[in-house]
């Protein structure tokens, strides 16, 4: 079996999964019982000062389901924890002592002012936690008070928090980035520049779940108002690996320890994730749909693709995937394919057909020889994947490299072996003669 | 204690007083909103969809799943409605199975086609539960007047689509009660709650329509008056007459023809009180065989057995329908023809079947015999067009009238569909499309 073991900025746990900075990491109790069904570590929900903060008395989360009420994505309007400082500080000491393997990772958020910050700091360095996570990325409530996403959306304030972190605490700091902003990569170069010891992504997205249309309020409707709330969950994972990604790829930040964030459900998510450079992945919409037991099979099923892929140890496979991830200028314009469709898997629904016809290439039939049949035409198929998208039957359509020195039907036109990109092609304006890579 | 008893025992009341509403509850109930969702959902939204292809009225069904699928109901019920009238009776009794499911691409593909049948009920329940009237509004009076001959489904679907179009209509019927087979004929499990008059109800809501029933052809009515005073006539009469086995006995009390006891079911007020024998036979392959089985099974009877003449795979019945009978408790003997009936005073007692073989693609008796005791014979052999009640204007072939694709008959002015047209499929949702094509046809001939 695969050794999971993690040591992220230092701080170790026995497996790469930790429960994300939220309810479910708001209290003793539940984060007893994460670590007895498994969790590598967890990140206290937030910390702020005292007095409390207050949440709404009425609902605080809303959803998208799928037709059968999958939750695909989960959005809240929960604040930092409602607890008081003393208590969380009291049981966060007392975890860690009881449950010293495991990665206890402390979340904060205090107005941006440096005495505000020491405070915090020195105190949570009683317990014994192993790093603080800065809470840069709440979109909702705390943001109105010029904390949480408000200081993210502000590489400036960014770094100059980090540094104060960083000077008046010997503890592992790691930065929690907001993705509501343009550029990723700007707040993870001033987290980096202020002295972060790793960066956190993604919070959550602001998002409005849905309008009640009987009584015209965006929903979750708390009498009949809502606000936005930070949106996470299964639908958010594509723009978090991309935000990982182009932090772990930008020369400016590159080796910078990244722990993964965003829609990890199952142990493929979480090994994308890694692949992408996250050493190591938070967990939150999924442990509060099924409960902290998601996280067995999250380990088993992990430790099992590393064994079939020869892996012994996770840092063998993080940041294997970013090299491949680029822009799309350099994409190599000769590579061609096309659609291949198994008539044998095939069970003629058409849809690859009318998604051609109607939105793309005209690139299907619908008939062969007066007979219902679906063949992909060569001559105009540019190889787009939409058919393989639609196609509700897996690995029925796929996509066919041609071969170099072969004739691409639909330019008439041999295919090229050599690597050919936009850099250097002739439709370019600015093309150059040698091509980039 | 063994009882014995003179005579056939035929008896009322067989079951304990609350088994008659468990046994006769809806066989498919109705979906909840969270199933209809599910299943809607599992819908691939074919192009140029194969179950649509199938389904004899060409209801847009990728169209109406997506309606319930996106919370539409109503728009989906229109959809069904728009090609079928009668789209709620035909989602309870249609052989789906063989029809839109048998083609349906997830059946092709895992074996478990989209529950067509029930969504398609649930999308019509959904809109007679809210709705009085028919989706539709009648066009402008154009004062022409048409004689519906049976208000059957055939009848019923042409009257309703010619209402449509302005024109008048006189809906006739044999009976004290329109609907036809679907009022009289089909299991009583498959229509549960009355369903068949409500929808008769909801189809005459378009207005325009005057039913009049204890009208029938051949008795009180007949074609040439019907040609004289009307624009136009279309003849949706079914098949009232019944095979007869051919056989001695057929005279004696327990020989029975299925339709008539099925509706005499069907219009019971209290099923306890319908005398059934212990034991049955019903001769025949048909949907009728096996309706006439299972209900009189349902009803208490101990031993009920189909005996068909052929293989099983050559009965009419769908094999949905064979496994409803099968697992109910009715036994299918095959290859088994009526040889006699056998009677004491005036009843029967036993039938005398004689066993058979194909040779050479024809039927022959093979001579070996086995006598079954039954207090009730049904015959279900099929049905035919009574011939007399037509007079002798129209062609006939096959004792079946003979129509054109647009359901025209020889009398240009007469039109036909249903159970009695040559090339008549015996399907409710068939007779629909009769009804609806020969309407528009109608329509055609009238606004020309």
């Amino acid at each position: 079996m695969a050794d999971l073991r993690t040591d992220f900025i230092g701080i170790k746990s026995p497996n790469p999964f930790w429960l994300a900075s939220a309810p479910p990491t708001d209290k003793e109790y539940n984060v007893v019982r994460a670590f007895k069904a498994g969790w590598g570590g967890v990140v206290w929900k937030t910390l702020g000062e005292d007095p409390a903060v207050v949440n709404v008395n009425g609902p605080r989360y809303g959803a998208i389901h799928g037709k059968d009420r999958q939750l695909i994505g989960l959005n809240n309007i929960e604040l930092i924890t409602d607890r008081p400082l003393e208590v969380n500080l009291r049981e966060i000491k007392q975890v860690k002592r009881d449950w010293p393997d495991r990665a206890l990772v402390v979340s904060l958020m205090v107005p941006c002012e440096e005495q505000n910050w020491i405070d915090i700091l020195r105190r949570v360095e009683e317990t014994e936690a192993d790093g603080v996570e800065l809470n840069f990325g709440c979109p909702h409530g705390m943001s109105e008070r010029g904390m949480g996403s408000a200081v993210g959306q502000v590489p400036e304030y960014i770094e100059m928090v980090t540094r104060w972190v960083k000077q008046h605490s010997r503890m592992p700091c790691i930065v929690k980035l907001t993705p509501n902003i343009t550029d990723v990569r700007k707040p993870a170069q001033a987290a980096k520049a202020g002295g972060a010891d790793a960066v956190s992504l993604i919070n959550t997205i602001n998002s409005i779940m849905g309008v009640d249309l009987d009584i015209m309020s965006p929903s979750p409707s708390v009498d009949g108002k809502g606000a936005h709330g930070g949106y996470c969950g299964p639908a958010v994972k594509p723009i978090a690996l991309n935000m990982v990604a182009e932090i772990a790829r930008d020369p400016a930040t590159h080796g910078l320890p990244i722990s993964g964030i965003g829609g990890v459900t199952t142990w493929r998510d979480a090994a994308e994730f890694m692949a992408l450079g996250a050493g190591s992945v938070q967990v939150c919409t999924a442990a509060m749909t099924y409960g902290f037991k998601v996280v067995e099979d999250m380990i088993d099923g992990l430790s099992d693709w590393m064994d079939k892929k020869g892996y012994t140890s996770v840092d063998q496979f993080v940041g294997s995937a970013v090299p491949n991830v680029s822009d799309w200028q350099y994409l190599n314009l000769n590579y061609i394919a096309k659609a291949k469709i198994d008539q044998d898997l095939c069970i003629q629904c058409g849809r690859c057909h009318i998604a051609c016809e109607d939105t793309s290439h005209q690139a299907i039939t619908n008939m062969v020889n007066g007979e219902r049949m679906f063949e992909v035409i060569d001559e105009e198929c540019v190889g787009c994947n939409l058919c393989v998208n639609v196609c509700p039957v897996e690995n029925c359509i796929t996509m066919e490299p041609m071969a170099p020195g072969s004739i691409d039907p639909r330019t008439k036109k041999p295919v090229v072996k050599d690597y050919a990109n936009w850099t250097t092609h002739p439709n370019n304006p600015m093309a150059v003669t040698e091509a980039a890579e | 204690m063994t009882q014995t008893k003179a005579g056939p025992d035929i008896a009322a009341g067989r079951l304990p007083e609350d088994a008659y509403a468990e046994n006769f509850s809806d066989l498919h109930p109705l979906l909840e909103p969270h199933e209809a969702q599910v299943e809607a959902d599992r819908c691939y939204f074919c192009y140029d969809a194969p179950c649509m292809q199938a389904c004899p009225t060409s209801i847009d069904i990728p169209q109406f799943i997506r309606q319930i699928s996106t919370g539409n109901p109503t728009g989906s019920a229109k959809t069904i409605f728009e090609q079928n009238i009668l789209g709620g009776m035909c989602a309870r009794v249609c052989p789906t199975e063989t029809l839109c499911e048998q083609v349906c691409v997830r059946e092709v593909a895992e074996g478990k086609p989209v529950k067509i049948g029930q969504l398609q009920r649930y999308a019509t329940d959904h809109y007679m539960a809210e709705n009085d009237t028919t989706p539709f509004t009648r066009a402008a009076p154009t004062g022409k007047k048409v004689a519906v001959v049976g208000a059957g489904p055939a009848g019923l679907s042409c009257a309703h689509r010619l209402a449509v179009h302005g024109h008048d209509v006189t809906l006739f019927d044999a009976r004290d009660k329109a609907g036809g087979l679907n009022e009289f004929g089909i299991a009583s499990y498959k229509s549960v709650d009355n369903f068949a008059a409500r929808e008769v109800e909801f189809i005459l809501s378009i207005g325009g329509i005057e039913l009049k029933t204890g009208m029938r052809l051949g008795d009180n009515l007949d074609l040439a008056t019907l040609r004289s005073d009307y624009d136009a006539v279309f003849l949706g009469i079914g098949l009232g007459g019944v095979n007869a086995l051919g056989l001695d006995g057929e005279d004696k009390s327990g020989s029975l023809d299925a339709v008539d006891y099925i509706a005499d079911l069907r219009q019971a007020g209290d099923l306890s009180k319908l005398p059934v024998g212990r034991r049955i036979v019903v001769i025949g392959g048909g949907m009728t065989a096996v309706d006439i089985a299972v209900q009189t099974k349902l009803l208490g009877a101990d031993d009920v057995t189909i005996a068909y003449r052929r293989g099983q795979d050559r009965m009419n019945a769908s094999e949905y329908e064979q496994h409803l009978a099968q697992t109910t408790g009715v036994k299918i003997m095959t290859w088994a023809q009526p040889k006699a009936l056998v009677g004491a005073n005036g009843a029967i007692t036993a039938i005398e079947l004689e066993r058979t073989e194909e040779q050479n693609g024809s039927l022959k008796g093979t001579g070996e015999t086995v006598t079954l005791p039954a207090d009730m014979v049904f015959k279900a052999v099929g049905q035919t067009l009574v011939k007399a009640d037509l007079g002798d204007a129209l062609t006939l072939d096959k004792g079946r009238i003979v129509v054109g694709d647009d359901r025209r008959t020889s009398l240009s002015d007469v039109w036909a569909g249903g159970d009695c047209i040559l090339g008549g499929e015996d399907l409710t949702v068939a007779a629909v499309e009769d009804g609806k094509v020969a309407a528009e046809s109608i329509n055609a001939a009238l606004s020309a």
